[in-house]
């Protein structure tokens, strides 16, 4: 059977129907899907068929894979507490394992851990897979791991979880095999947080790392910061399957046209991070495909709740019906972003509330609330940057719909340089711009709490406080989605903080490249990508 | 003094004078650097940058001494050859350097090796044949390449010979360069983009040396003693139109060094520059000190060595 593409199939829309596929869509849930999109049941027969094929393709083993991200300096590290760019994540997620991992749906997966458990959310026990061996022959213990989260605590480290960390009281171990974590707090999120990429397992006594010594799946040989890094395979994985590629190199192409060039003359087999303008190009080309992550990375639209105009009653409210966000969807975004509803979890959580439905576009019912606060006619100052991103167009987007309506909103460009410490969280009403985090409890936490330190609305409420307490330590997950959900509802209905889309971020593989799935932790499978993708001849 | 010693007084001079421009430049390049907002810790730490971990970080990396004080305890080290270790990632700065300033001068040099011949002989040629075809043609050319950004180069130059017609490798670096067709394939591109940037300033400079030269008196002298044309351009206009030539190609080379981070950038090649750029945004003193001495004696020697070369190529100095 030959496939038979519609024009304008892309790449892109392929790679919708295989997660699609994988989500569990049934057959029939699929081609009504195509259908709705007007393609007819021949060609979406012959759709479905490529991309069950894509979906259910056997593993190569072999082949030496070159990907390239987006940035690398000579601060690149392979020391996991300092690692703070996507380049130093995918190199620790190729050298060393974490206790635990998320996969694609969110879930926690035992990773070095066999099982992390508690009875009280307190007092955790981490019992370690046995067997498993470093690059240099030793034998995982419970001494690694101690070592490896207690090093988060050290402040001299320089850690980039220090804040998260300090929550361990007390990390010992019970045996070789087991350690026990106690938490200041009971927190039931603790087997997502050591999945964060900063508490990878190192040797005990680690303290240089120019030659990182792991249990991963690749051996290192060649690290050059701002250069490169070169890896073989682990031959003594620990994990059944995998990795399939003999070695894997990774470097940086900070120039995004140069990045995307080499992929296409196949110098490279991935490409990070594609600007979206550059997709065009790419989706007409068979030799390359793209995958399309959506992990809560968002450009926010902050008013100030304790400050003229947001201390007006009814101005927020009156704000979130100005806010196309379709309208920024389609052309701020081109289409790459999920629609959101002004909360922060989106829909690669678990805890996704998705009952709770975006705003409406609706600029009449903004202008009574704007006439009812007493504003309209005003003129009111909106900061944006280059800083966050894309906040200069969306800013713009919302100005042109308060022109229609008689409100004016003097939007004020300012400088990327400095603008996260003299503008955000200040300016009465401002953009921001907020990465993924993994549970709902760091971002409530970080950004709702009335002491979070990146309250971006001064959102104060005692009631969130307390649920928010209440949720982290409840072990029972359904008690914990019901608390998240109505957090989720007080944040969109109360906060003053405007969040029209969750951006997504794009990678560009070649199509020889199979085994890459979207992950919530981020692009490029979550930077895990490396011991899970192979190379078909 | 002797006249005889009088060029080689130059010479001397001409050291003396660049060793005290490198102490200026260091002391100036450290108070810019002091300018800049936020430190190593502070870069290092991002947004997780609270108070406490600045200052644990600072303490554990031995940054709590004044910054003048560095300054001056690298500058000692550097006086016995030691340039000192990187604060970012504790390697000895030399290491870091060293396999990158060899990619530069490797870069540079066959970009020399290709654009300085091909620059020199249609800059003498189009001086030779003031006025005709092949002159308009060559101020038409070396206009026009001036006028177009390298970035613009680089790109179209991948796009074409990459994407479209895979000939060369996008990337210079990481490509396999075991054979000599291999290397030859990888550095094409840099080089040409490069070619393009350094040579139309050196074209257009002989041209105009030569040709005021030609304008002299005594090369008309010679012309009207019978001297054939490529005798009176070679033998009496070009000696003496060497000191401005020489000077020319110097500056157009010592770009070669420290300012190629674009054809850096878009092809991969990890050189000086981009690690300058690096130095200066994680705000790693040893390494931006170092980088920039560097810039510094490569522009400082081929000036030198184009003021030696004017000097020594002047007849009137010579004899």
């Amino acid at each position: 059977m030959t496939n038979k593409t519609p024009t304008n199939w892309t790449g892109r829309d392929d790679a919708m129907v295989e997660q699609a596929i994988r989500r569990g869509a049934s057959r029939r849930e699929l081609l009504k899907m195509l259908m709705a999109s007007g393609i007819g049941a021949v060609a979406g027969g012959s759709l479905l068929l490529r991309a069950d094929q894509a979906v259910a393709a056997a593993p190569v083993f072999g082949g030496n894979m070159k990907a390239a991200g987006w940035s690398s300096s000579t601060a690149d590290t392979l020391d996991p507490a300092k690692a703070s760019l996507s380049t130093d994540y995918v190199r620790c997620c190729a050298f060393y394992n974490r206790l635990t991992f998320l996969d694609e749906a969110g879930q926690v997966q035992m990773e070095l851990a066999d099982s992390v458990s508690s009875d009280d959310a307190q007092t955790w026990e981490v019992k370690l897979k046995s067997g498993v061996l470093f690059h240099d022959g030793k034998t995982l213990s419970a001494d690694d791991v101690v070592y490896s989260l207690k090093r988060h605590l050290d402040e001299g480290v320089g850690s980039k979880v220090n804040s998260i960390a300090k929550q361990m009281t007390e990390i010992s171990k019970v045996d070789d095999l087991t350690v026990k974590i106690v938490l200041a707090a009971a927190n039931a999120d603790l087997p997502t947080i050591l999945a964060l990429h900063h508490f990878m397992i190192i040797a005990d006594g680690t303290t240089d790392f120019s030659k990182p010594n792991g249990t991963g799946a690749f051996i290192c040989e060649v690290f050059e910061p701002g250069v490169k890094s070169v890896a073989v395979k682990n031959p003594n994985y620990f994990k059944a399957e995998g990795p399939y590629l003999d070695s894997f190199e990774f470097f940086a192409i900070t120039d995004n046209n140069a990045r995307v060039n080499a992929l296409l003359s196949n110098d490279i087999q991935l490409a990070a991070s594609v600007n979206p303008r550059s997709l065009r190009m790419l989706d007409g080309q068979s030799s390359v495909k793209t995958s399309v992550t959506t992990s809560g990375n968002y450009s926010n639209l902050n008013i100030r709740l304790d400050m003229n105009p947001g201390d007006k009653a009814g101005f927020i409210e009156g704000m979130k019906y100005l806010v196309n966000r379709e309208a920024i969807q389609k052309s701020v975004l081109r289409g790459l972003a999920e629609i959101g509803n002004d909360q922060p979890v989106s829909a690669a959580s678990r805890y996704h509330n998705p009952n709770l439905k975006p705003k409406d576009y609706d600029p009449e019912r903004a202008k009574s609330l704007f006439d009812k606060a007493g504003l309209l006619g005003q003129s009111i100052p909106v900061v944006a940057s280059d800083a966050a991103t894309s906040s200069v167009d969306m800013a713009m987007i919302v100005q042109q719909a308060g022109t229609q309506i008689g409100m004016k909103l003097d939007v004020q460009r300012v400088p990327s340089d400095g603008y996260w410490s003299n503008y955000w969280l200040k300016a009465p009403i401002h953009f921001g711009n907020i990465n993924p985090r993994p549970t709902p409890d760091i971002l409530f936490s970080l950004l709702y709490a009335s002491d979070a330190p990146w309250n971006e609305s001064q959102y104060k409420s005692e009631k969130f406080d307390k649920m928010m307490v209440e949720a982290r330590g409840a072990l029972d997950e359904e008690k914990r989605t019901a608390i998240y959900w109505d957090m989720q509802e007080m944040v969109a209905n109360e906060a003053g903080t405007i969040i029209p889309a969750y951006i997504s971020n794009v990678d560009a593989i070649s199509s020889k490249l199979g085994g890459l799935k979207p992950n919530p932790l981020g692009g490029m499978m979550g930077y895990a990508f490396a011991e899970y993708v192979w190379l078909n001849a | 003094m002797p006249a005889s010693l009088t060029p080689y007084f130059l010479i001397a001079q001409r050291l003396g004078v660049a060793l005290i421009t490198l102490v200026i430049v260091s002391f100036a390049v450290f108070f810019a650097t002091e300018l800049l907002p936020g430190d190593v810790a502070e870069i290092l730490l991002g947004q997780a940058a609270t108070p406490e971990a600045v200052a644990g970080l600072r303490e554990a990396m031995g940054l709590n001494q004044p910054g003048i004080y560095r300054f001056l305890h690298w500058f000692v080290g550097l006086a016995s050859g030691d340039l000192g270790t990187s604060y970012v990632n504790n390697m000895p700065v030399a290491d870091l350097i060293s396999g990158r300033l060899a990619n530069s001068l490797k870069l540079a040099g066959v970009t020399t090796l290709f654009a300085v011949p091909i620059a020199l002989s249609l800059g003498i040629g189009a001086a030779m044949w003031r006025g005709s075809i092949f002159d308009r043609l060559v101020s038409v050319l070396t206009i026009s390449v001036i006028s177009v950004p390298e970035f613009m180069v680089a790109t179209l130059a991948v796009l074409i010979f990459a994407v479209w017609l895979g000939w060369l490798p996008a990337l210079s670096y990481g490509a396999d360069v075991g054979s000599w067709s291999a290397m030859l394939k990888a550095y094409a591109m840099p080089v040409i983009t490069l070619g393009f940037v350094v040579s139309a300033q050196m074209i257009r400079m002989t041209r105009a040396a030569v040709i005021e030269t030609i304008n002299t008196p005594y090369v008309e002298m010679a012309l009207l003693k019978g001297a054939s044309r490529s005798r009176m351009v070679l033998r009496h206009a070009l000696p003496n139109a060497l000191g401005p030539i020489a000077n020319a190609v110097a500056l157009s080379l010592s770009y070669l060094v420290g300012g190629v981070i674009i054809v850096e950038t878009i092809f991969n090649y990890p050189g000086v520059a981009k690690l300058m750029v690096d130095a200066v945004s994680t705000r790693d003193l040893p390494l931006i000190q170092s980088c920039a001495m560097i810039f510094c004696i490569s522009y400082l020697s081929l000036i030198t060595l184009a003021d030696m070369i004017a000097i020594l190529a002047n007849p009137r100095l010579r004899h």
